[in-house]
């Protein structure tokens, strides 16, 4: 009896520990300083030119007026768009074609130089020569979008496989698997962390990609809304989809990292 | 072969009927570059028996199953299992390894099913097949666990489990209870017994512990040398079937010492030889 209260006791006691008061944990810091920068721009933003720049309430307002227009949403669709299919194309070519040169050294031996000259060429240098081939419309921008997130998931990937653990690869050929079995049961799997790093290296690049395309191109998306009302010196309304970009980009990489936990429970186990 | 050592087995039912041989080494040799890790290595492993090979750390057991399973070419020599010339792994041989070489992404069941999929079985053969072998090592309940959850010795009970599923005709067993704890491994050592005993197989079965080698084999293989070859051979003509009463044998320790003799022997001359050159 006593033994149990006392480790009834030991439990209650590092459950008091753990919640130490609000003021002092991670979160309090961490949405505590974001307030402080909000709350200090929202008192100094009024007192600079509005011409130049914009403040929270101001912003918030905009916001709010742009997505009851439809305007933030029709834009934002766009962009959503273009990012989608130039990621997911970045995935179904970088993955493939990473684990193929990871396993074929001849493949590797051709393409390694280059795939890192390209990686290594500042992409927003393409962009205009992109426009000038492949048009001002949704094509090109899918392209740029593309060529801005392959490198990072195609090099990642690469290098998962590389460092796949040779004992399981010997267990899979001991088992008389076949190249495809391999590629589904041992390299993959054991390259996802690498690719799921990859991925969120080329969400970040995409973004980039996406509004630079659409600084260049027909007028749609995020990007456009941007030029648009800086150009008018509508500096509320050039904040807000600038906030949208910032949210997309961290929703994404954050959604990302949840679902690598939920398909990959493995890979977390041990960190 | 070293028949002449085997003693009187007045006392004893005597080792089992091996029968026809399974495995058939010839002249083996192996280098990797300049560095011949074994050569001439000859024997035999009938279709129910037990072989059991020691030798110190080093001296190239590993090597020799992976040759013997297929992973490895061999430069010298032939291996066959029945009438197959091995040159890659084949059908019928399954290999324990000592890390386990468990998927750390695939569950339990997935792993023993892994040799079942492999082999071409359908899903209705696994579902059907699979949990019997979950339930011979002991893993019943765990069915859904992932290796990183289990202990080593768990791990390995799947990583045997894997092996036993695809119904070899050959096991080969590199280490298995190496990386386990010494109360694991005993529970573990017995269990093999058993399941063994259920269904027989030629085994080759690779340690470093005599007690584990005489405790397991019909017939117990002495590495030597470098490059090693075999120096002896130990019949083990313990009663069968073999339980925990065996260890408490005269005859257990009689054997014990024996290869022990002969390893300690080779373990000197080794010691010798470095302090000479
Ligand atoms: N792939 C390899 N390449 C080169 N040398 C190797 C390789 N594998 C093993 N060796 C060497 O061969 C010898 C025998 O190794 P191994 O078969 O692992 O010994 P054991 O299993 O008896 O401890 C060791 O000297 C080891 O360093
Ligand atoms: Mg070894």
């Amino acid at each position: 009896m006593s033994v149990i209260e006392n480790v009834n006791a030991g439990v209650a006691k590092r459950k008091e520990k753990k919640a130490a008061p609000f003021w002092e944990s991670a979160a309090a810091y961490r949405y505590g300083f974001v307030a402080l920068i909000l709350i200090v721009w929202e008192i100094t933003g009024p007192f600079i030119n509005p011409i130049f720049f914009s403040y929270p309430s101001k912003i918030a307002v905009a916001f709010v007026k742009l997505s009851a227009s439809g305007e933030l949403p029709y834009y934002l669709g766009q962009s959503l768009e273009v990012m989608f299919y130039g990621m997911v194309f970045a995935i179904i070519v970088g993955i493939p074609m990473a684990v193929a040169m990871a396993r074929v050294r001849k493949l590797d031996w051709a393409l390694d130089l280059p795939i890192n000259a390209l990686y290594a060429t500042p992409m927003v240098a393409l962009v205009p020569l992109l426009v000038l081939w492949f048009g001002i419309y949704l094509k090109a921008k899918i392209i740029v979008v593309f060529l801005f997130a392959v490198f990072p998931v195609l090099i990642n990937t690469y290098q998962g496989v590389r460092e796949c653990d040779k004992s399981l690869l010997e267990v899979a050929r001991s088992y008389r698997s076949s190249e495809r079995w391999i590629w589904r049961d041992v390299l993959l799997p054991f390259a996802l962390p690498y690719i799921a790093a990859g991925i969120r290296l080329a969400i970040g690049r995409g973004l980039v990609g996406m509004v630079i395309a659409e600084f260049y191109t027909t007028i749609s998306g995020l990007g456009f809304m941007i030029t648009r009302y800086a150009n008018v010196f509508e500096m509320d309304k050039t904040f807000v989809p600038v906030f949208v970009l910032m949210i997309l980009g961290i929703s994404l990489t954050t959604g990302l990292k949840w679902l690598e936990a939920r398909i990959a429970p493995w890979s977390h186990a041990n960190r | 072969m070293t028949k002449a050592q085997k003693t009187s087995v007045t006392n004893h039912t005597g080792p089992a009927p091996a029968g026809e041989p399974r495995i058939r080494v010839r002249g083996l040799g192996k280098h990797f570059g300049s560095l011949e890790v074994f050569r001439n290595i000859n024997f035999d492993v009938g279709e129910r028996e037990v072989v059991a090979i020691v030798g110190p750390s080093g001296c190239g057991k590993t090597t020799l199953l992976r040759c013997i399973d297929g992973l490895l070419p061999h430069d010298a020599g032939e291996i066959r299992v029945g009438e197959q010339l091995v040159i890659e792994p084949i059908a019928g041989v399954a290999m324990v390894f000592q890390h386990f070489g468990l998927f750390p992404w695939k569950t339990v069941f997935d792993n023993i099913a892994y040799g079942l999929r492999m082999a071409g079985a359908s899903q209705a053969d696994i579902e059907r097949k699979v949990p019997g072998f979950v339930k011979m090592v002991g893993l019943d309940g765990f069915e859904k666990a992932y290796p990183y959850q289990m202990s080593g010795g768990m791990q390995q009970r799947c990583g045997l489990a894997r092996a036993l599923a695809v119904e070899p005709n050959v096991l080969l067993m590199d280490e298995p209870f190496a990386a386990v704890d010494a109360q694991t491994r005993e529970i573990l050592q017995f269990e093999l017994l058993r399941i063994w005993q259920e269904r027989p197989t030629a085994m080759i079965f690779v340690t470093h512990s005599i007690e584990e080698a005489v405790l397991l084999g019909h017939r117990v293989i002495v590495l030597k040398g470098k490059p090693s070859s075999i120096h002896q051979i130990v019949d083990i003509d313990l009663a069968e079937p073999r339980t925990r009463d065996a260890l408490r044998q005269p005859r257990f320790a009689e054997l014990r010492e024996q290869v022990w003799s002969t390893l300690l022997r080779e373990a000197r001359e080794a010691e010798f030889h470095l302090e000479r050159s």
